[in-house]
C-alpha cells in the first residue's frame, strides 16, 4: 500500500501521507507487540484499526503520538518525528486513561488544554460538540462514565488538531452516545481533518472509516475499504442435524468453524452452496437445514482466529 | 503537484509560553485545594500540634532561650512546609503516572518543564500559607512577638526551603504506585520529621538520634529557620543550605532515573 502512494505521489496527484508506520516492530520484553506493521492514513481521510484487545492497536497509538519508540521501523507524523513539539500542536488524542483530576471543573480541564495549542477552538464550540454544555461547571469526579468519555473527547478536539489519534472512543458510551461521537467524528472529517481511531467493533469501523486496517497478534492481517473487508469476511452460518462427525465436518473445504449446539451443528463457511451440497451428498438423512448470513462480528472472529492458527496476513487487498 | 506538509509557524511566543505555565500552576493549586484530604493533612496537623504542644502546652516555657511558641513556628513550619511538598508532589506524580493522566498530558503539546513547575509552585504556596498561619496563631495566641522583617525571612527561607522537599516527592513519585505512595511518603516523612527534631526538640533527643539528624535535611531547615528567630544551635547557615542543595539535587538525580525508567518501561 505504501508503494502505490509512493506511485500517485509520483504521477503527479496530491496525497499528502498525515500519518505512517513503516516496517515497525515494538516489543514489550519477550511479548511482540507489533511485528513488521506498515500502514499510512492519508490527509482528510478516517482510518479505522480493527482488532480485538491486545491485538496492538494502543501500542501502535502510542509510537504515532511519540509515547514510544519503535524497536526497529520508522514512525512519521504530519511529515516528521511524533516527538516534535510543532507537531504535537496539530494532533489531538484521546487515550483509554484510568485518571482524570476529579476536583477540576469540566470548563478547567478544557481551558487549560487549550492553553497548550496555537489557536484552540472557542470553549463553546468545543462543549457543543461534545455534548457537554449541561456539565460545564461539574467536577470531572462528579461525572458519569459516557460524560467523562466526552470530556476526553472534547479535550482531544479543544486545539482545534488537523490530526486526531483517538484510541477506542466510544468504549462505555451507550448507543446514543456512540451515535452522537460518530456524528461528531463526521463533523470533523468534513472540515478537513484526518482521523485515526482504534476500535474492537467492526460496526463502528464500519460506520467511520473510509479505510479500515485489521490487526491481530501484532500484525495488520486484512486491509481495505469496508465494503472490501466485509466480502472478505462475511461468511455463511449452516445449521443442521447430521450424522456426520465434526472432524470431517472441518475438513470440507471452505468450512471455518463448526461448532455443536445441542443435537445440531452450526457451520460457519465462506460460501454456503458448495458445502451444503457436500453435506446432503454424505448424509441423505440431514434435517433441520437453515442458511444464514454470518453476524459480522462472528466473521471477524473467524478472520481473526484464522490468521492466529497461520500467523499469516489472511488475504491480501488492494486499496 | 505533491505536496510536502508544511506546518504553519507554531513557535510558541514568550507570553504564550508564560500563560501556559501559570494556568498549569493555577489549576494545579485549585485541584489540590479542593481535595479535602490534602488541604486537611498539609495545614491542619501542623496547626493542630502547634496548638496542642506550644498553646496549650508549655506556652510560658523556653527552650534553650527561645520561647516555645516562637521555637515550635519553626519546627512545625518545617513540619507543615515538608508535608506540603512531599504529598503534593510524590502522590499526584504516582497517581498521574500510574493511571495514565500524565501519558495524555505528555501526548500534548504541554511543555513537560510546566508539569513539574507547578507542582513546585504549588508546595510552595501550600507552605507559605502553613508558615502564615503558624506564625498568625503564633502572635493572636502564643504572645509571639517578632519585627516584620524576621517574620518576612522566616517565611522566605521555609519557602525555599521547600524546594528540597518537592525534589524528594519527584523522587518518590517517580518510583511509587499510586496506591502505595501515600504510605511511602508517610514512613519515610513521619520518622525523618521525628528524627530531626520537629517534635521534641532536638536537644532532648537521644545522642544516636540527635547524629543520624545531622544527614537529614528537615533538621538543617529547622536549624535555619530557628536561626532566623534566635534559637537553635547557632551553626553556620551555610553547612545548612549546603546540605540542602546536595539532597536537592540529589532527589532530582533520583527522579531522573525514575523519568529515564518510565521512558523505557511505561513508555517504552
Amino acid at each position: 500500500m505504501l508503494a502505490e502512494l509512493a506511485q500517485t505521489a509520483q504521477s503527479g496527484k496530491t496525497t499528502t501521507v498525515a500519518a505512517s508506520l513503516e516496517a515497525v516492530y515494538k516489543n514489550y520484553g519477550e511479548v511482540r507487540a507489533l511485528r513488521d506493521v506498515n500502514f499510512a492514513v492519508r490527509s482528510g481521510e478516517v482510518v479505522a484499526l480493527l482488532g480485538p484487545n491486545g491485538a496492538g492497536k494502543t501500542t501502535a497509538v502510542k509510537l504515532l503520538l511519540g509515547l514510544m519508540q519503535p524497536n526497529s521501523g520508522k514512525v512519521r507524523v504530519l511529515g516528521g518525528d511524533p516527538t516534535n513539539p510543532e507537531n504535537r500542536m496539530r494532533t489531538g488524542t484521546m487515550l483509554q486513561i484510568g485518571r482524570v483530576p476529579e476536583t477540576l471543573r469540566v470548563r478547567e480541564h478544557i481551558d487549560l488544554f487549550s492553553s497548550y495549542y496555537p489557536k484552540p477552538l472557542p470553549v463553546k464550540e468545543v462543549l457543543a460538540a461534545a455534548g457537554l454544555e449541561k456539565f460545564v461547571d461539574r467536577k470531572f469526579g462528579d461525572l458519569s462514565g459516557g460524560q467523562r468519555q466526552r470530556v476526553l473527547f472534547a479535550l482531544a478536539i479543544c486545539g482545534d488538531p488537523d490530526l486526531l489519534l483517538l484510541d477506542e472512543p466510544t468504549v462505555g458510551l451507550d448507543v446514543e452516545a456512540r451515535r452522537a461521537l460518530w456524528d461528531e467524528i463526521r463533523n470533523l472529517v468534513e472540515r478537513g481533518k484526518t482521523v485515526l481511531l482504534t476500535t474492537h467493533y467492526l460496526e463502528e469501523a464500519d460506520a467511520l472509516a473510509d479505510r479500515i486496517a485489521v490487526i491481530n497478534q501484532g500484525a495488520i492481517i486484512a486491509e481495505g475499504t469496508p465494503a472490501q473487508i466485509k466480502t472478505q469476511t462475511s461468511g455463511k452460518r449452516i445449521r443442521c442435524i447430521t450424522s456426520v462427525g465434526v472432524a470431517s465436518l472441518r475438513q470440507i473445504s471452505g468450512v471455518t468453524e463448526v461448532k455443536e449446539d445441542r443435537e445440531a451443528v452450526e457451520i460457519h463457511a465462506i460460501e454456503a452452496e458448495p458445502v451444503v451440497r457436500e453435506l446432503l451428498a454424505r448424509d441423505a438423512g440431514l434435517s433441520g437445514l437453515e442458511i444464514t448470513s454470518a453476524g459480522l462480528e462472528e466473521a471477524f472472529l473467524a478472520l481473526t482466529q484464522e490468521s492466529g492458527r497461520n500467523g499469516n496476513h489472511v488475504t491480501s487487498s488492494s486499496t | 503537484m505533491s505536496t510536502a506538509v508544511i506546518p504553519a509557524s507554531n513557535a510558541r511566543s514568550l507570553s504564550h509560553t508564560v500563560t501556559i505555565y501559570l494556568k498549569e500552576a493555577k489549576y494545579e493549586f485549585l485541584k489540590n485545594l479542593r481535595l479535602r484530604v490534602y488541604t486537611a493533612s498539609v495545614i491542619s496537623f501542623p496547626l493542630m500540634f502547634y496548638v496542642l504542644f506550644g498553646l496549650v502546652l508549655n506556652s510560658r516555657e523556653a527552650i534553650g532561650g527561645t520561647g516555645v511558641p516562637t521555637y515550635l513556628i519553626a519546627t512545625y513550619g518545617t513540619f507543615g512546609v515538608m508535608g506540603a511538598s512531599l504529598f503534593g508532589t510524590a502522590a499526584g506524580l504516582a497517581a498521574d503516572r500510574g493511571l495514565g493522566w500524565l501519558q495524555l498530558k505528555r501526548a500534548s503539546p504541554m511543555p513537560p518543564f510546566a508539569y513539574f513547575a507547578a507542582k513546585v509552585v504549588m508546595s510552595m504556596i501550600f507552605s507559605g500559607i502553613v508558615v502564615a498561619l503558624l506564625l498568625l496563631l503564633g502572635i493572636s495566641f502564643g504572645g509571639v512577638r517578632l519585627p516584620l522583617l524576621q517574620m518576612a525571612k522566616l517565611l522566605g527561607t521555609l519557602v525555599a526551603g521547600s524546594l528540597p522537599f518537592s525534589a524528594m516527592g519527584l523522587a518518590i513519585g517517580y518510583f511509587a504506585g499510586p496506591n502505595s505512595a501515600p504510605p511511602v511518603i508517610n514512613l519515610i516523612y513521619l520518622p525523618m520529621s521525628f528524627c530531626s527534631g520537629l517534635w521534641v526538640p532536638y536537644m532532648f533527643l537521644p545522642k544516636m538520634v540527635r547524629q543520624m539528624a545531622l544527614v537529614l535535611p528537615p533538621y538543617h531547615l529547622s536549624q535555619l529557620a530557628l536561626g532566623v528567630v534566635g534559637g537553635g544551635r547557632h551553626e553556620s547557615a551555610a553547612t545548612h543550605w549546603e546540605v540542602l542543595l546536595a539532597s536537592t539535587l540529589i532527589c532530582l538525580g533520583v527522579a531522573r532515573i525514575g523519568f529515564q525508567r518510565d521512558q523505557g518501561k511505561l513508555y517504552g
